[in-house]
Parts: structure tokens; C-alpha cells; sequence
């Protein structure tokens, strides 16, 4: 195995271009804390970003920061900190879960499009997502989006290599819009609720004016003994000492809530972006499953007993992450079927190499959908040489 | 530069127009198909007016089926097709050629789900922007990105050109509040992507699919998220001296961790041209104006808004009106609203769309003056301050054709220096045929082939709007 270490996007591309003449695949690593994360395939060599590091631009007046992409996202965060700014979506920490060490890169989090519990307000890590300079399997330099919040000149690649796992592009440099720190958080707790009855209580508080800008349900067993649904808000002091008492109102019929306050506020979100509830123990396998909120209840209570599984719910309800058994293929036909069923999709995000190697990490799509994306595939890796195989076989 | 061009059409696909209308009759009930020349008129532009074709032939269709039997058809036969919605392009996007069908979905116009408790809405594309507002007002929710064709424009189109809106500030634009689409490929394959959950496994071809201006294949309806409304929304009227200083206040607003819904600029030209149509009160003793948008309850509002005052001061402010009315603050917004639509009362105009680093505004508002002058012509400046996407409204005379060279080049000026100076072509009106030749200047060959080749995923023979977006002759 050799490890490639580009020290500038020329280099990188030499290194793709010789890849692709010899065809040799290279898997694309960042930090690598994402390493077990998608198919498990056997590549010869590995093309790492972390040589390409350092922020390129900050223009903290305009809400932009752009980096190289092996840049670490905690010097980007301390970076934004100081100007009181911070990356909207609120990433989410895979060493947790994935028991990974090292320092995650920008790369990684925008090729993952690794978004946390503000998704639910504001948006994925690829709705932030404003430019992208990236190498093709070609070893061609592309440059797609820019600087700007808003561009439509010409088809958007940029949100397409959000989430591709490098399978389309070894990313050199990423752009994303930022947002003003608040000044405060709290958050809303309600205590013993049944899925159901918290989904609703979290779709009552989505559905009000006071800007929830996160929404969880913790069943009991994760991190306390008792249920607890969690509302969570952020603004000017004023406003959120406001919105809390007024939130807490409208939620009246669902029980009386406590309120956790900043500091307590911060961590409890910590542990539920980074869904450490389930990290241990170790050898159990996790799901990531996406639906719509009405949809899960029914979901974790059909697979719940079947797997003996331990669950919580995000984003208002609709992301459950869920730790089963990793015997029989970690149930994967089961979990991608219920997840269908509901009309959402589930990710395999942790489970040993050996069933990640036989079982559909991502979810199956339909014929005319994986014809779709193997073509996209082609059109930027006709040789095959970036992560074949990591999403999906023939991508 | 010259004229637009647009390539020759295909002299057999003219020729077998008969047998082509026929085989559409055949797959479409009674009444879907349009083939007198005057009703096929109807379809020959979109707000581009200076550019015109007349297509080949024009089809209604009413449901996901119909489209897909229709683009079978034209795909077993090899002919074009231009995807149209309501037709307000400003790129002309929607302008097809004469040896296109037009596949127009105005009449899927329905409503098919609303569902509150997972705050979305699924539309048949044809359904006009403001219908999934006003489907939903009731309960307190809205669809957030806003264009002023609002009243007008198809959910279809929005996302064909990504559109956006006043209020984008805050709530993103097309493709931050879409969560799925039914799609039909060029040769009739119906396509589920994303749907109610709030992201998708695979590639993200929602993204693609947003902004692609109908070359990858026809939306038949779509799931969009809706919002509920904040407690109150409250425009206040800045008027600045200058330019500059109106343009400074923006950076200032942002940059001490304030971001309004909305921050819409208009200069002098413009606010007089918006204030003889809507009489909403704008200050006509100005250079430029900003208005601003502050929500949320009474107390938030009125904090928010001090703050916003107290930078407005430092920044040389000469007048400050707030709203006191629900009548005032429509008022306030339709002036903004109908700033096109006031401006065609005194002139033809064209609308550029560049965007450009918010910091970069007062430079960039100055040389477009400079660059409309040199011309001898006109320019009123009303745009979406806060995100840098400015709309220079190039006045002239269509009925002069070398006044209307005259407009088109400074408008092409005026792009190459939103590019220079950090920004883009287009922010939400698209590349259409407008903006087709300019590529070159924002993107390099490598990466235009790369965006070709995606486009050629989906569509390999080029059949769907094909005249657009790509210069014509960099294709393969
Ligand atoms: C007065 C005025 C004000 C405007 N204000 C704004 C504004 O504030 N913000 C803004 O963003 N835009 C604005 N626009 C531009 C225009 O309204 C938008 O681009 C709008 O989204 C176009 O929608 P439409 O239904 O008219 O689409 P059309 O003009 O019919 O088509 C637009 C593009 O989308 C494609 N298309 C249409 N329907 C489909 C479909 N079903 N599937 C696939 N592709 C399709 C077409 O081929 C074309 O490329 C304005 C236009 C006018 C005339």
C-alpha cells in the first residue's frame, strides 16, 4: 500500500492522472476518522489531502470562509469563534461512534455532507455548501459554485460532491457560508414521552413561530433513565428567554418541560449530534435511518423488538439512529426494507468490515436511479480510479 | 457582441411536422396538443421578449403519464423539447426553437398533499409560487423563497432556474426548500428523487436537477418544505445619501452578527420609477434605499431594529420610516415587488443578475454606472442587498436595434465585472440564452466540460432545452 501526499492540487492531479492511466483505485482519505464509514473495499493506495491545509479566504463581514481541504474543521471552528461565526449545520463527530482518532478535515465533512440537529432549521452541510475546487478522476483541476449565496451559472457540482464520498472528486479546497454566532441557547426538555407522543411534540414546536433550531427524542434507557424530548433555541438573550416561556406554552399539553440553560444545553446537543448515547458498546452495529417525523414511531416500533435495538430520534424525528446486533448481516435487508417502506433510507454507519463488505451500506435504488449515477460516475471517473465501489457497487 | 444565435433547426425534424403533431394526438387526450400557428404564438417567448421562435408544436399535458407517453414519443422520433412553466424567464430559458415541442405543465396545477405535522407540501409543478403559499396561509405556513413573478411563475420553473426572492436572506433559496421531485427523463423514465425525509441516499441529483433550466429532465411534481410564519414582519425604509453609504451599511448589518430576512437596495432611478407606480411612501429626496426586513414578536422586532438603527446612524442614514400598518408594509412590498413591471411602464429594460461579494457593492455599483453611461444609455439599480445579487435594469428602446446592442453589451460589461470582482453570472434568473456565450468568462474549458458531461448523463442526444446554458459552440 502506498499513501499518496499531495502538497498542492497540481500534484494531486498528476497522481489521479497516473492512477487512472495505470488503474490503480485510491481511496481518499482526509484525517481517515471517516475510514469505516460506506462499502468496504480493497484499495492498493491512498490519496490523502493532509498536506493541503490552511484557510484561503475569511471575509467575516460577508459570511464566507474558504479553505483547503485537509484543513482541520477545529481550526476552522476556533478560527470562526473569534469572529463570533460558525459553520451553519452544525457537523456531526463521527469518532465517537466509529471509535476513529485524529483531527476530521473540512474535506471530509463536505464530502460526507456531515450535517447535525440544526439541519432541521438550518440546512445540510450542502445547503451551505457554496464552492468547490476538486480533481476529477481525469486528473483534471475543476472548479464549480464560488463565493457568493447565490449562483445558478450552470449545473450545480458542487452540491453534488456533497456526499459523493470522494467517489466523483478528490476535493482540493471547499467554500461555506457562515453564520453569526448566538448569543445564547436552551433548551426544552419534556420529560417521559412515548415516540410518539414526543414526535408530536416536536412537530407542535417545528410547526410554531419560535424557531426551534433543534428537535430530539431520547426514549428512556438513552442517557436517563426517563424519556426526554428536547426543543432546543438560539438568539439574542432576549429573544430566547422570550421563546422559551412562549414555546413552553404552546407545548403545555405535552407535560411540563424543564429548561436546560447554555452550558448543560451545549453538551446534552454535543452527545446527540455525535449520537454517543449508542457508541458502546463497541461491537454492535449502528443504523442511520431517514424518514419523515410522522413516519418513525411506526418504524423503530416494528424493528425495535425484532432487532432488541436501542434508538433515538433527531431532526424533529425523522433521523433515527439505531444499534443492533451486528450478527446476520446486521438485519440489513430488514432495516433498508423498513426504511423504504416509509419512504426514507438507511445507512449502514457502523458495522465490522467483513458485513460491510456483503451487505448494501447505502440504501438499494431503483434500476433507473443506479443507471443515473453510475453514468454520472463515468462522466467524471470514466477509469474508475476515485473509491469505486464506496456508495454503491459500479459507482 | 452580437446577437443571440440560435442553431439552425433541423430541416427533416420541420418537415415531418404533420406526421409529429399526429403521433403527439395519439398519446395525448383531446385537447393536449397545440398546433395552429397563432395559439403556438403564445409559446414563441418568455419575459426575454426580444428574442422570439415559434416552436413546432405545443403540448399540455395533465398528469406525470402524459408527460412520460409524450417524451417516449419525441424521443423514439428524436425531436426537442423545451420544458416550460409559466413562461417569466427573464433568461429566456423558455424560449424554444422552431424544431422543438414546448412541454408546458401550467395545467398540472394542483395541490396534491399538504401535511403540517412533517411541515411539507407536494405540488404538481405547474402550481404557481404564491398557490403553495396561500394553500397553506391558513394555518400560519409559507413557502419561503419569494420571486416578485410570484403571482405568476410555476413551481416548475423556480426549480429550473433555482429561483429566489426577497426574503432568501434569511430562508435560502429554491434548493434549500426543496426536498424532492418527480422527474421524467428525456426518453420517458419516471424518477422519484429525495421525497419527505430531509435528505437523500446516492448522489444528490435534487441538487443537479435545481438550477439545471430543464436539460435533465421535466419536474411533474415536487416536495417542498413549508415554513410557519413568524409572530410579525416589520420593513422599515432607510435612505442613505449615497450609494456607497447604503452599501456600507449592509456590510456593517452583517457583520455584527444581524442577519434581517431581507435587505433590498434600490437607487434613485429606481425608487422614483417603483414610488409613481405603488405610492408607498418611499423617500424621493435620496440617493438610495434600503429596505429591511426584522421579524418575530414585538419585543424581538424592536430589539433587532435598534440595533439596525444604531449602524444605519453610524453610516450617515438621512431618513428612517418604519411601517406602521399591515396596509403600509404591503404597500412597501409591492413597490419593491413590481419594480420590473414599473420600470417596463417607463422604458424596455433588460435585467441583469450578477452577484457579487457583499463587500465588493459600492465598487461594483459605481463602475456599472460608469459602464451604462459610456454607452449612452440608462440603468436603474434595485436588487437583494444582503446576498449580493444586484439587478442593473439596462434602459432602452426595442424598436432601436442598435440601442438594444448597445444595451446587451453593457449588460455583458457589467457581468464580466461581477466575475472580476469575485462573483457569478447569474444569482437566480439562470443562464437561459442570455448569459449562454458568457460561460467562458466564469468557467474554464475543463470545468464546462465537466458540467456537459453530467448534462449528458441524463441526456446523451442533447434533445431537452438545448440551445441553453453551454456556449454553442464549446459543445462536443
Ligand atoms: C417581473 C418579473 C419578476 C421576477 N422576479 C424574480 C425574482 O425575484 N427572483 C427570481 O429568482 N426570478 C424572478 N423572475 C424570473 C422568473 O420568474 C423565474 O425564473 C421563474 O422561476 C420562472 O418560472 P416559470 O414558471 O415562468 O418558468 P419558465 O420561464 O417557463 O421556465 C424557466 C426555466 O425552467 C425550465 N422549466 C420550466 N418548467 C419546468 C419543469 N416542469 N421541469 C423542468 N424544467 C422546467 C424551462 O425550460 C426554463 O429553462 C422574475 C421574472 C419577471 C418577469
Amino acid at each position: 500500500m502506498t499513501t499518496h501526499t499531495p502538497q498542492n492540487e497540481a500534484e494531486a492531479a498528476c497522481i489521479i492522472a497516473d492512477a487512472g492511466e495505470r488503474r490503480v483505485p485510491l481511496s481518499i482519505v482526509g484525517a481517515g476518522t471517516k475510514r469505516g464509514l460506506g462499502r468496504f473495499t480493497q484499495t492498493q493506495d491512498v490519496l490523502s489531502s493532509a498536506a493541503l491545509t490552511g484557510i484561503t479566504l475569511h471575509e467575516p463581514a460577508e459570511l464566507v470562509i474558504a479553505a483547503r481541504a485537509g484543513t482541520a474543521l477545529a481550526e476552522i471552528e476556533r478560527k470562526l469563534a473569534e469572529d463570533r461565526q460558525r459553520l451553519p449545520f452544525e457537523p456531526m463527530d463521527y469518532r465517537p461512534l466509529l471509535g476513529t482518532s485524529g483531527e476530521p478535515t473540512i474535506g471530509g465533512v463536505a464530502a460526507t455532507n456531515l450535517s447535525g440537529p440544526r439541519r432541521i432549521k438550518a440546512g445540510a452541510c450542502r445547503d451551505s455548501f457554496l464552492g468547490a475546487r476538486f480533481v476529477n478522476g481525469r486528473g483534471e483541476v475543476v472548479k464549480s459554485g464560488g463565493r457568493v449565496m447565490k449562483n445558478v451559472t450552470g449545473l450545480d457540482l458542487t452540491r453534488l460532491m456533497a456526499g459523493a464520498f470522494g467517489t466523483l472528486g478528490f476535493l482540493t479546497e471547499v467554500t461555506f457560508k457562515l453564520v453569526p454566532l448566538p448569543e445564547t441557547e436552551s433548551t426544552l426538555v419534556i420529560p417521559g414521552l412515548s415516540d410518539r407522543r414526543g414526535i408530536e411534540a416536536l412537530s407542535a414546536g417545528l410547526g410554531s413561530p419560535f424557531e426551534v433550531t433543534g428537535a430530539a427524542h431520547l426514549p428512556a434507557g438513552i442517557g436517563d433513565e426517563k424519556a426526554r424530548t428536547l426543543l432546543r433555541l438560539e438568539g439574542f438573550e432576549s429573544a430566547v428567554r422570550y421563546r422559551v416561556s412562549a414555546l413552553a406554552e404552546t407545548l403545555r399539553d405535552f407535560g411540563k418541560a424543564s429548561i436546560l440553560e447554555t452550558q448543560e444545553s451545549k453538551r446534552l446537543w454535543r452527545e446527540v449530534r455525535d449520537a454517543t448515547f449508542l457508541a458502546s458498546p463497541t461491537d454492535t452495529a449502528i443504523w442511520r435511518i431517514s424518514v419523515a417525523p410522522s413516519k418513525a414511531p411506526s418504524l423503530t416500533e416494528a424493528l425495535g423488538p425484532k432487532l432488541s435495538a436501542r434508538w433515538f430520534h433527531d431532526w424533529g424525528g425523522g433521523l433515527v439512529w439505531l444499534s443492533c446486533s451486528a450478527a446476520q448481516d446486521a438485519s440489513a435487508a430488514l432495516v433498508h426494507e423498513a426504511a423504504r417502506s416509509a419512504g426514507g433510507h438507511a445507512l449502514l454507519v457502523r458495522a465490522p468490515e467483513a458485513v460491510r463488505a456483503a451487505v448494501d451500506v447505502f440504501q438499494p435504488q431503483p434500476a433507473a436511479i443506479m443507471k443515473l449515477a453510475q453514468a454520472i460516475k463515468a462522466s467524471f471517473d470514466p477509469s474508475g480510479v476515485l473509491e469505486p465501489g464506496r456508495m454503491h457497487a459500479g459507482t | 457582441m452580437s446577437e443571440i444565435a440560435f442553431p439552425a433547426p433541423d430541416r427533416k425534424i420541420l418537415a415531418r411536422r404533420a406526421e409529429i403533431v399526429a403521433g403527439l394526438r395519439r398519446v395525448l387526450p383531446e385537447g393536449g396538443v397545440i398546433e395552429k400557428l397563432d395559439e403556438r404564438r403564445a409559446f414563441e417567448t418568455d419575459a426575454l421578449t426580444a428574442y422570439r421562435k415559434v416552436p413546432l408544436a405545443v403540448v399540455l399535458p395533465r398528469s406525470t403519464e402524459e408527460v412520460s407517453a409524450v417524451l417516449a414519443y419525441l424521443h423514439e422520433q428524436g425531436v426537442p423539447v423545451t420544458p416550460r412553466g409559466a413562461g417569466t424567464s427573464l433568461s429566456g430559458g423558455a424560449i424554444p426553437q422552431e424544431d422543438a415541442v414546448v412541454v408546458c405543465v401550467a395545467r398540472m396545477n394542483r395541490v396534491l398533499e399538504i401535511d403540517f405535522p412533517n411541515r411539507v407540501a407536494r405540488v404538481e409543478a405547474g402550481v404557481t409560487n404564491l398557490a403553495i403559499s396561500n394553500a397553506v396561509a391558513d394555518e400560519g405556513f409559507f413557502y419561503a423563497p419569494d420571486p416578485s413573478s410570484q403571482l405568476a411563475c410555476s413551481i416548475g420553473g423556480n426549480i429550473g432556474m433555482n429561483s429566489g426572492g426577497a426574503h432568501c436572506l434569511k430562508y435560502g433559496v429554491t434548493t434549500n426548500n426543496l426536498l424532492g421531485v418527480r422527474l421524467v427523463l428525456v426518453d420517458g423514465t419516471i424518477v422519484d428523487l429525495g421525497g419527505a425525509a430531509l435528505d437523500a441516499p446516492s448522489y444528490d441529483l435534487l441538487a443537479l436537477v435545481c438550477g439545471a433550466e430543464g436539460q435533465l429532465g421535466i419536474v411533474t411534481e415536487a416536495t417542498v418544505r413549508i415554513l410557519r410564519s413568524a409572530e410579525g414582519a416589520r420593513p422599515v425604509l432607510f435612505g442613505f445619501s449615497s450609494s456607497e453609504a447604503a452599501g456600507a451599511a449592509v456590510a456593517a448589518i452583517i457583520g455584527e452578527g444581524i442577519v434581517p430576512v431581507a435587505m433590498e437596495f434600490m437607487d434613485a432611478p429606481a425608487i422614483r420609477i417603483c414610488e409613481d407606480f405603488a405610492h408607498a411612501g418611499y423617500p424621493l429626496d435620496v440617493e438610495a434605499m434600503l429596505i429591511i426586513e426584522v421579524e418575530g414578536s414585538q419585543a424581538e422586532m424592536e430589539a433587532e431594529l435598534d440595533k439596525i438603527i444604531a449602524i444605519a446612524k453610524r453610516h450617515a442614514v438621512t431618513v428612517i420610516k418604519e411601517s406602521k400598518s399591515a396596509m403600509e408594509t404591503a404597500l412597501i412590498w409591492k413597490g419593491r415587488k413590481s419594480a420590473f413591471g414599473a420600470t417596463g411602464r417607463v422604458a424596455d429594460y433588460i435585467c441583469m443578475d450578477g452577484t457579487v461579494p457583499t463587500g465588493q457593492l459600492p465598487y461594483v455599483l459605481r463602475r456599472t454606472s460608469e459602464i451604462v453611461a459610456s454607452y449612452g444609455l440608462r440603468v436603474a439599480n434595485v436588487f437583494h442587498a444582503g446576498d449580493g445579487n444586484m439587478h442593473p435594469l439596462i434602459l432602452y428602446n426595442v424598436n432601436d436595434p442598435a440601442e438594444q446592442r448597445k444595451a446587451e453589451d453593457a449588460g455583458a460589461d457589467i457581468l464580466r465585472l461581477c466575475v472580476e470582482a469575485g462573483g457569478c453570472l447569474t444569482g437566480e434568473h439562470g443562464v437561459g440564452i442570455e448569459k449562454r456565450e458568457l460561460m467562458g468568462c466564469q468557467f474554464s474549458k475543463i470545468d464546462l466540460d465537466q458540467q456537459m458531461r453530467v448534462r449528458q448523463a441524463f441526456d446523451p442526444a442533447w434533445r431537452l432545452n438545448p440551445a441553453k446554458v453551454f456556449p454553442l459552440d464549446a459543445r462536443a
